[in-house]
C-alpha cells in the first residue's frame, strides 16, 4: 500500500524522527519494511512467546503466547484482571516483560518506552484518548512533529497532510481537520486517534474496548474503518467484552484467564457458549454467588418516582432490602449520573425520593451519608480513597464526617459500633497494618477499604458503581461475595456495571438505562441479548452468524 | 464490640520527628561551628538562642496558620497585609490607653476572621484559584490601609508591650506565645476531627465530599485559622514596635516566607500531608541563618541565596523520597 500526497510526506517526517532518535531498540528500519499486502496473507505479523510479567508477588501474565497474522483482526478477551491490558502494555512498550520475547515481522524487538513501540509500527488506542482538547484535529495528529518552514509552523502543509491522511482512511467526510477536539464526539475523537496512529505508519494497532462509549451506528462506522485498516494489511488486536462485536469483526480469538493463555481459536466454528466457558472456566451460574430467594427480600428501601435532572429523565425505580439491583446500559446512558443523583452528589431536581416510605431530600452527599447510604464510586482512586493516607483514616472518613467538628479523635465509636480493625477484617483487607497508605494496596484491597468505610456508616443502601473495575480475578470474586453478603445482611444494593456478565451474574433484577432514561427492567438471569436490545433501542436486528448471543443466554 | 479507636501505632506515626529536624540540627551545628571560628560572641549563649526564637516568633506564628491553609490544598498570600492591618488598627485603637486594649483585640480579631472567611468563600464557593483570590484580597487590604495610614499610627500601652518584652520567670513571653500557638496548631491537627478533616480534604477533596465531609467548610475553616494566626503575629509585632505601621507586614515578606517555611518543613503544597512541627523546623532554620549571618557580619544577599538553596534542596529531597517510596 502506497501512501499518497501529504501522507507520504507525513511518513518521511516520521522516518526522519526515527533516524534522529538514538534509541537502543531494534526498531524496524522503515526502508526494509516488508511490502504491505493488500489483505491477510497468513504471514505472521507479531509473535509474543512465553511472556511473563510479575508485579511484586503477583504474576499478572504467566508464560503467554500470542501471535497475529498480517492483516487479521484478532480479538483478545478475558475478564478484567485476566492479563489483557498487561500483555498489551508490554507490546506497547509501557511495561517490560520479565521473561519471553516479542517478534515483529520476523525481527526480535524489545521496547523500553511506548515511543519505541510506536516507531516500530505498534500503536495502542487506549480507552482514554491522548488528545489535547483545545487543539485542532490536525494539531493533535502531528503533535510534536509539526511541519515547519523557515522555523515557522507551516499551517498549510499540516492541513494538507491531515486531509490526505483522512482521505486515505476514507473518513475525510467524518472529521474536519480544523475542528477542536473538544467539540468532537467520542467516536470522532477515536477516529482522530486512529488517524494519528496511521500517521505513525502503524502496522499493528491495539484497540482497547473501542466500542465502550459508542452507539450502535458509531460501532458500524468503526467497523468499516477497521475493515479498511485490515484491507491495507494492518493487524488489529481488538480487546472487547462484547460477544456480538467479537463474532462480527474478529478472525481469531485469544482467551486469557488469570494471567494465563486459555486458548486461541479461529472465530469460524467457535460458539459463544464455548467462549464463555473458556473465559470464566466454568458455567456462569456457578461463578457468581446465589441470587436472593424470595423470602430473603424485604420491604422497599428506596423508591424514586419521576426523578430527573440535567442528565436524567423520568427515573422510576425501587430497590428492596436484601436485593441486588443491577443497572446496565451503554457508556453515557446515565448510569453513573443516576448513582450520583441517588447519593445527592448531583441531586435530582425533579421527582420524589422515598426512603422506607418517607419522602426525603438528598441535596448533598452528606445528606445521603446521614441517611445511612453508602456509595462505592466508579473511580475509587480519586473519589473513593485518599490514596496517600493510611487505611485507618480512609475507613473512618465517612464515620467521622458525622461527628462534631471539635470533638476529640479516638472516641469515634459508640456502643455497638465495630472497630476499624473489625471492619477491615470483616471485608478481609490484606495489608501490613492499618497505618499502611492505601496507595500501596492492590485494587481489590483498595476496594475493600472503600467498602469498610461505608460499612461503618451505611445501614440501608449501598450503591456500587463498577465495583470490580481494575481488580484481578480473585479480588473480583471476593468483591462479588461481599456485595451479596451486604444484601443478605438486609441492605438494599444497587450495582452498576458495564460488564454485562457481571450484571447478569449478580443481579436479582436488572434496570437497563438508555439516554438518561430507564429503558426497561428485566428479571435476574436475563440474557445479554435482552439487555443489549433495551440498551440500544432494539437496534439489534442483524444477528451475526451462529446467533451467539442466544446461545450465550442459555449459558447464563 | 469495641469502639472505633485509634491504634497506638498511628499516634506515634503522626508525631514522628520529621526529617527536617535533622536538617535543623545540622544547620544549628554548622552555624555554631562557623560562629565560634569566625564570629564575634558565643553562639550558644542564652542571649543568642533567645535572639533566634525572637526572630522566629513572628514568622513562626504566621507559618503555623499557613500550614493549615496549605494542608487543605489552598494557600494564603494575604497574610502579610493582614498583619499590617492588624498592627495598625490595634495601635490606632489603643492610642496608648490600656483600657482600650480589649476593644482593639475584638476589632482586629473580627477583621481577621472576616478576611479568612472571605478568602475561604472565594476559594470554595466562587472557585477562584487560591493564589489569585488571596493575592487579590492582600492587594485590597493594602489599598485600604495605605489610603488611611502612611506612617506609625497610634501607640501601644506599656501593659500591652508585655507580649513582646515581658517574661514569666526566666522565660520570655514571646517564647511562650510561640510555643502556645505551635502546641494549639499541632493539637488541632492531630487530635480533633477538624484536623482529621483537613487532612482528608487536602488528601482528596472529591473523596472527602463523597464521604459526607463538608469540604467547603473545612477549607473555609482552614483559611480562618490562617488569618487568625496572622492577626496574632500582627499584635505581636505591634507590641514589639510599640506601634503599628503599614509596611511591617510586606517588609517581613511574611506571605512568601511563611509558604517557604511550610514547604521546607515537609508539608506538600498540594495538601493532605505534613504538619506544624515540620513548619517550625523550617522557621527555625531561617532564624538560625539570620542570627549566624548577623554574627558573622556577612551581608544579607548571601543569606538570601542560601535560603533559596535550602528551599529548593529541601523540596528536591522530598520529591526524591516520595518517588523512592512509590518505586
Amino acid at each position: 500500500m502506497i501512501h499518497r500526497g501529504g501522507a507520504a510526506r507525513a511518513r518521511t517526517m516520521a522516518e526522519r524522527q526515527r533516524t534522529r532518535s538514538e534509541s537502543h531498540v531494534t526498531a524496524v528500519d522503515p526502508a526494509t519494511h516488508p511490502p504491505r499486502p493488500s489483505a491477510a496473507t497468513g504471514a505472521p505479523a507479531l509473535e509474543m512467546r512465553g511472556i511473563v510479567k510479575r508485579f511484586g508477588p503477583v504474576t499478572a501474565v504467566d508464560r503467554v503466547d500470542f501471535a497475529c497474522r498480517v492483516g487479521e483482526v484478532h480479538a483478545l478477551v478475558g475478564e478484567n484482571g485476566a492479563g489483557k491490558s498487561t500483555l498489551m502494555k508490554i507490546l506497547g512498550g509501557a511495561y517490560q516483560a520479565d521473561e519471553g520475547e516479542v517478534t515483529l515481522f520476523g525481527r526480535r524487538v524489545t521496547f523500553s518506552h511506548p515511543l519505541d513501540a510506536q516507531r516500530a509500527g505498534i500503536s495502542v488506542i487506549h480507552q482514554e484518548f491522548n488528545l489535547l482538547p483545545h487543539r485542532s484535529v490536525a494539531q493533535n495528529i502531528y503533535l510534536g512533529r509539526e511541519p515547519h518552514r523557515f522555523g515557522l509552523l507551516d499551517e498549510r502543509a499540516l492541513r494538507n497532510m491531515v486531509s490526505a491522511l483522512l482521505h486515505d482512511l476514507g473518513i475525510e467526510h467524518l472529521v474536519d481537520p480544523s475542528a477542536m477536539v473538544t467539540d468532537l464526539s467520542v467516536a470522532e475523537q477515536q477516529m482522530v486517534e486512529i488517524a494519528k496512529a496511521m500517521s505513525f505508519d502503524a502496522r499493528v494497532m491495539v484497540m482497547d474496548e473501542p466500542t465502550a462509549a459508542l452507539s450502535t451506528r458509531e460501532v458500524d462506522v468503526l467497523f468499516g474503518l477497521i475493515r479498511e485498516l485490515k484491507a491495507r494489511g494492518v493487524t488489529v488486536v481488538y480487546i472487547s467484552h462484547r460477544f456480538r462485536e467479537i463474532f462480527s469483526i474478529a478472525d481469531r480469538v485469544t482467551v486469557l484467564k488469570d494471567g494465563a493463555l486459555v486458548a486461541t481459536r479461529e472465530r469460524e466454528g467457535l460458539e459463544s457458549g464455548e467462549l464463555v466457558r473458556l473465559m470464566v472456566g466454568r458455567d456462569l451460574a456457578d461463578y457468581y454467588p446465589d441470587r436472593a430467594s424470595e423470602d430473603e427480600l424485604g420491604d422497599v428501601v428506596l423508591q424514586v418516582r419521576g426523578g430527573g435532572n440535567a442528565a436524567l429523565h423520568d427515573i422510576d425505580l425501587e430497590v428492596r432490602a436484601g436485593e441486588v439491583l443491577g443497572i446496565a446500559g451503554l457508556q453515557g446512558a446515565g448510569r453513573t449520573e443516576l448513582a450520583r443523583a441517588l447519593f445527592g452528589a448531583d441531586p435530582f431536581t425533579a421527582g420524589e425520593v422515598r426512603l422506607h416510605g418517607e419522602p426525603i431530600e438528598l441535596r448533598s452527599p452528606r445528606d445521603a451519608v446521614r441517611r445511612r447510604m453508602g456509595f462505592i464510586t466508579e473511580d475509587r482512586k480519586s473519589e473513593g480513597l485518599s490514596l496517600r493516607q493510611p487505611i485507618f483514616d480512609n475507613v473512618v472518613l465517612a464515620y467521622r464526617s458525622l461527628r462534631p467538628l471539635l470533638g476529640r479523635l479516638g472516641r469515634e465509636g459508640k456502643n455497638g459500633h465495630p472497630s476499624v480493625s473489625e471492619l477491615t477484617a470483616s471485608v478481609d483487607v490484606r495489608a501490613a497494618g492499618l497505618h499502611q497508605e492505601v496507595q500501596f494496596l492492590s485494587g481489590g484491597n483498595q476496594q475493600k477499604v472503600v467498602l469498610a468505610k461505608w460499612l461503618a456508616t451505611a445501614k440501608d443502601l449501598l450503591i456500587f458503581d463498577e465495583p470490580t473495575r481494575g481488580i484481578d480475578v480473585n479480588g473480583k470474586a471476593a468483591i462479588h461475595r461481599l456485595i451479596r453478603e451486604a444484601a443478605r445482611d438486609g441492605m438494599a444494593v444497587i450495582m452498576i456495571s458495564s460488564e454485562l456478565l457481571e450484571v447478569i451474574g449478580m443481579s436479582d433484577r436488572i434496570v437497563v438505562m438508555r439516554e438518561g432514561r430507564i429503558a426497561g427492567v428485566l428479571p435476574g438471569g436475563s440474557t445479554e441479548a435482552e439487555i443489549m436490545a433495551l440498551a440500544t433501542h432494539g437496534e439489534l436486528t442483524q444477528e451475526p452468524a451462529g446467533n451467539p448471543t442466544e446461545e450465550h443466554g442459555a449459558v447464563a | 464490640m469495641s469502639a472505633i479507636t485509634a491504634p497506638t501505632g498511628r499516634r506515634a506515626r503522626r508525631w514522628r520527628v520529621p526529617i527536617i529536624w535533622w536538617l535543623l540540627l545540622a544547620t544549628f551545628l554548622i552555624a555554631w561551628l562557623l560562629v565560634s571560628l569566625y564570629g564575634r560572641g558565643n553562639f550558644v549563649a542564652t542571649s543568642t538562642l533567645l535572639n533566634i526564637v525572637e526572630r522566629a516568633t513572628a514568622l513562626g506564628i504566621v507559618a503555623v496558620g499557613q500550614t493549615f491553609a496549605i494542608l487543605v490544598g489552598s494557600l494564603d498570600l494575604s497574610v502579610a497585609y493582614l498583619i499590617s492591618v492588624t498592627a495598625v488598627m490595634a495601635s490606632f485603637i489603643m492610642q496608648g490607653d490600656p483600657s482600650r486594649v480589649p476593644l482593639a483585640l475584638a476589632v482586629v480579631t473580627a477583621i481577621g476572621l472576616t478576611v479568612g472567611l472571605l478568602n475561604g468563600l472565594l476559594v470554595t464557593k466562587a472557585r477562584i484559584n487560591p493564589l489569585i483570590a488571596t493575592l487579590g484580597m492582600g492587594l485590597i487590604l493594602r489599598g485600604l490601609l495605605n489610603a488611611s495610614f502612611q506612617n506609625f499610627a497610634g501607640s501601644v500601652p506599656e501593659s500591652f508591650q508585655v507580649l513582646a518584652y515581658g517574661s514569666v520567670g526566666p522565660v520570655p513571653v514571646p517564647l511562650l506565645l510561640f510555643a502556645a500557638v505551635v502546641a494549639a496548631g499541632a493539637l488541632v491537627l492531630a487530635r480533633t476531627r477538624f484536623g482529621a478533616h483537613i487532612y482528608a480534604v487536602g488528601g482528596d477533596r472529591a473523596t472527602a465530599r463523597l464521604s459526607g465531609i463538608r469540604s467547603d467548610r473545612i477549607v473555609i475553616g482552614a483559611h480562618m485559622v490562617a488569618s487568625f494566626a496572622a492577626v496574632i503575629t500582627g499584635l505581636y509585632l505591634a507590641s514589639r514596635l510599640r506601634s503599628g505601621a503599614p509596611w511591617i507586614g510586606p517588609d517581613g515578606v511574611y506571605d512568601l516566607e511563611s509558604i517557604a517555611a511550610v514547604v521546607v518543613g515537609g508539608t506538600v503544597l498540594a495538601g493532605g500531608r505534613g504538619g506544624v512541627l515540620g513548619t517550625i523546623a523550617g522557621v527555625l532554620i531561617f532564624a538560625i541563618l539570620d542570627v549566624m549571618f548577623n554574627q558573622l557580619g556577612i551581608g544579607s544577599y548571601t543569606k538570601q541565596v542560601l535560603r533559596g538553596l535550602i528551599i529548593i534542596a529541601a523540596v528536591a529531597i522530598y520529591a526524591y523520597r516520595s518517588r523512592e517510596v512509590v518505586g
